[in-house]
């Protein structure tokens, strides 16, 4: 037997790591960390979320029925309008301003950006289920891919905006009739809207969803008798997450946008129910009085549509591999 | 590439029945009734009658039917007599007269053909979209241009902004914004266009041109906007190209590498994008035409929808689609056209 030999500590020392490995990065993190560098992406975000916790902690903060009407104090103008304006009629009662008939403007505001950005989430998560849903379809079974895509195709030829004025004059009545005045239009504007903006998803996730079944962690997912259901639910939803949720944004800015204009043209919500998109469509006849009125709803429009273009722009970029780390 | 072509305008026949059917079947659930106006003291059996001569009471598919007929054959009978008869570029050919006083496709609103209407309107909304999609185009293609050659510089980055901008401020907004600023406060610009207006000399070509400003740079904006963005793309896949290394190599100047070999490959992509928007600008012009009071096509089918006027909402939301499908087919065409590469077969 011979001695063991006494392994050489200098060898050892060499292999030694300096000091603790960096715990491994997941994929979150690298995208967290692509997102941050986004300067556009992060202000988007937090103009959203500010003005997201805005309409939603808002009615609790600002205690003013929306609805009130205050004849006494009516067509107040905001109270910054007092900087270059001595004699302009403002109140710190109603910062905002108020409307011809004394209905607090900031109130308004508040309640008409919870119906916006709620006919926007509704909608865009409508479309996306729908898109996605035919994308995963046409892309994973064969059979369904042509009917489908003719489908969608069909679907990018039809005239969008007449379309959805013609749907929203015909079944306003008997959707109010069933679901009252403000829930019949919500469900009638979120579906018309969600029904008509899917097919970019649709495409989309069809081409990835095309590419993915072809590599080789699917056929071993299939070789170990993995239902389609299973590799659709498991292996290609979480691959083609990144485009979806790309598709979402630009999904919430034109659903958001959509509503404002049927709003604007007179066919959305009731006229005593406050939306941003009807707030800037009754204040146009007087805008030369009281241009607030347009400028503070169409503001509110524009910067949260801005946002989100931006953070989708961001979250582009984030997930993107390719785009990563450089 | 005739094949193709003859291939898709096939294609496009079940394509538009199809819409049409589906918009003509959607209209039939409408709840209004266009005897509504028809004074009580009218007899039913003479409304009855009255409903008849509108083209109702006939089971759908029956009226259906009715209406491919009139769009499809009576209409392009009227088109082919006028064309003969009283048109500049036609006339020295014989008269024709083949439409022989059949029921056309008669708007509820004021008993008048539909088409009639569709063609007093039509002028306007080209003039003012037409107008703006070309200035969109022609403003965006140097922004997209240089915002590529020279990426992440301030011009870039302020470019990508003001698009954002155009992308996000819908045209609801910044067409108030415009008469507050630009005819309330400066008063340079009048609010409303007026259609009225007759172009007879400098005067009243000076007043023409203030009308149409407004409404043009609301709409172009939108163009810009999209189409400097796709130009900006475009361009950024052709710079780092090969070829473009090589063109540089044997000595050609910047001007000439950058505005004949990438500007003509780059045009590619965005030639069919302009030509795919032709149709979103017209139906994006609804707005913009209510806002600014222009009574073209838009404002049509606003007034008609609200009226009720429902063979006028079915034959404009038809030519909608029919722009639709007809520029997609353009955008496809166009395509193959300019990329040899693309081999439709």
């Amino acid at each position: 037997m011979t001695e063991p030999v006494p392994a050489s500590p200098k060898a050892i020392e060499a292999l030694r790591d300096e000091g603790p490995l960096a715990p491994p990065r997941s994929q979150a993190a690298d995208v967290w960390a692509q997102f941050r560098k986004h300067k556009g992406a992060m202000m988007g975000a937090a103009v959203l979320i500010f003005i997201t916790l805005a309409v939603l902690l808002g009615p609790y903060i600002w205690t003013l029925d929306p609805q009130r009407l205050d004849i006494r104090n009516k067509d107040l103008r905001p109270i910054y309008t007092a900087l270059w304006d001595g004699t302009a009629n403002v109140s710190w009662g109603h910062p905002f301003g108020t409307d011809n008939l004394g209905r607090d403007q900031l109130a308004q505001m508040i309640a008409g950006g919870r119906a916006s950005l709620a006919v926007g989430w509704a909608a865009m998560v409508l479309s996306l289920l729908i898109g996605t849903g035919v994308g995963v379809l046409a892309g994973y079974f064969r059979r369904l891919d042509g009917p489908l895509m003719r489908i969608t195709d069909l679907f990018l030829s039809l005239p969008i905006l007449p379309l959805l004025l013609v749907a929203v004059t015909l079944f306003r009545q008997p959707l109010r009739a069933a679901f009252g005045p403000e829930g019949g239009m919500f469900i009638l504007i979120v579906t018309i809207v969600g029904i008509t903006s899917w097919m970019p998803t649709a495409r989309i996730v069809r081409g990835d969803i095309l590419a993915l079944k072809e590599r080789e962690f699917i056929l071993a997912a299939r070789s170990i008798g993995t239902t389609s259901g299973k590799i659709i639910r498991r292996h290609l939803l979480p691959n083609v997450l990144s485009p979806i949720m790309v598709s979402a944004t630009l999904g919430l800015a034109t659903a958001i946008i959509t509503e404002s204009a049927l709003s604007f043209l007179g066919v959305g919500f009731p006229s005593d129910f406050p939306t941003w998109g009807k707030m800037l469509a009754d204040a146009v006849p007087r805008m030369s009085e009281f241009p607030e009125r347009v400028v503070l709803p169409g503001t509110a429009i524009s910067l949260t549509v801005l946002s989100v273009n931006y953070l989708g722009d961001g979250l582009r970029d984030a997930l993107d591999p390719r785009l990563r780390g450089r | 590439m005739l094949t193709f072509i003859a291939r898709r305008l096939l294609l496009s026949i079940p394509t538009l029945l199809f819409i049409s059917f589906a918009v003509f079947m959607l209209l039939q659930l409408a709840p209004g009734d266009p005897m509504a106006q028809v004074p009580l003291t009218v007899p039913d059996a003479v409304k009855e009658k009255m409903r008849e001569a509108l083209g109702l009471g006939e089971p759908p598919l029956v009226q259906y039917w009715k209406w491919l007929v009139q769009v499809f054959w009576i209409e392009p009978k009227v088109l082919i007599d006028y064309l003969t008869a009283s048109s500049t570029l036609f006339s020295w050919l014989p008269d024709t007269a083949l439409y022989q006083g059949e029921l056309r496709v008669i708007s509820w609103q004021t008993r008048s053909p539909v088409m009639d209407i569709v063609v007093q309107r039509m002028p306007q909304t080209l003039w003012v979209v037409g107008l703006a999609y070309v200035v969109g185009v022609l403003i965006a293609l140097p922004i997209g241009v240089y915002s590529a050659y020279r990426q992440y510089s301030v011009f870039d980055q302020a470019g990508t902004f003001v698009t954002m901008i155009g992308f996000s401020i819908p045209p609801f907004f910044t067409g108030p914004l415009l008469i507050v600023i630009f005819s309330v406060g400066l008063g340079w610009f009048p609010s409303i266009y007026d259609t009225t207006h007759e172009v007879t000399d400098w005067d009243s070509f000076v007043v023409q041109l203030q009308q149409m400003i407004m409404p043009v740079m609301v709409l172009a904006l939108q163009t810009t906007a999209q189409i400097s963005r796709y130009m900006r793309a475009a361009m950024l896949d052709n710079l780092g190209a090969d070829y473009v290394r090589t063109a540089r190599a044997k000595g050609l100047s910047e001007a000439v590498v950058v505005n004949i070999h990438v500007l003509r490959n780059s045009m590619i992509p965005v030639v069919t994008v302009i030509a795919l928007g032709v149709p979103a600008i017209f139906g994006g012009a609804i707005i913009t035409e209510n806002v600014f009071k222009v009574n073209g096509i838009g404002q049509l089918l606003i007034t008609a929808l609200f009226a009720n006027d429902l063979p006028m909402v079915m034959t404009l939301t038809f030519i909608f689609a029919v722009l639709i499908v007809l520029f997609n087919l353009i955008a496809d065409v166009l395509y193959g056209v300019l990329d040899p590469r693309i081999r439709y077969d």
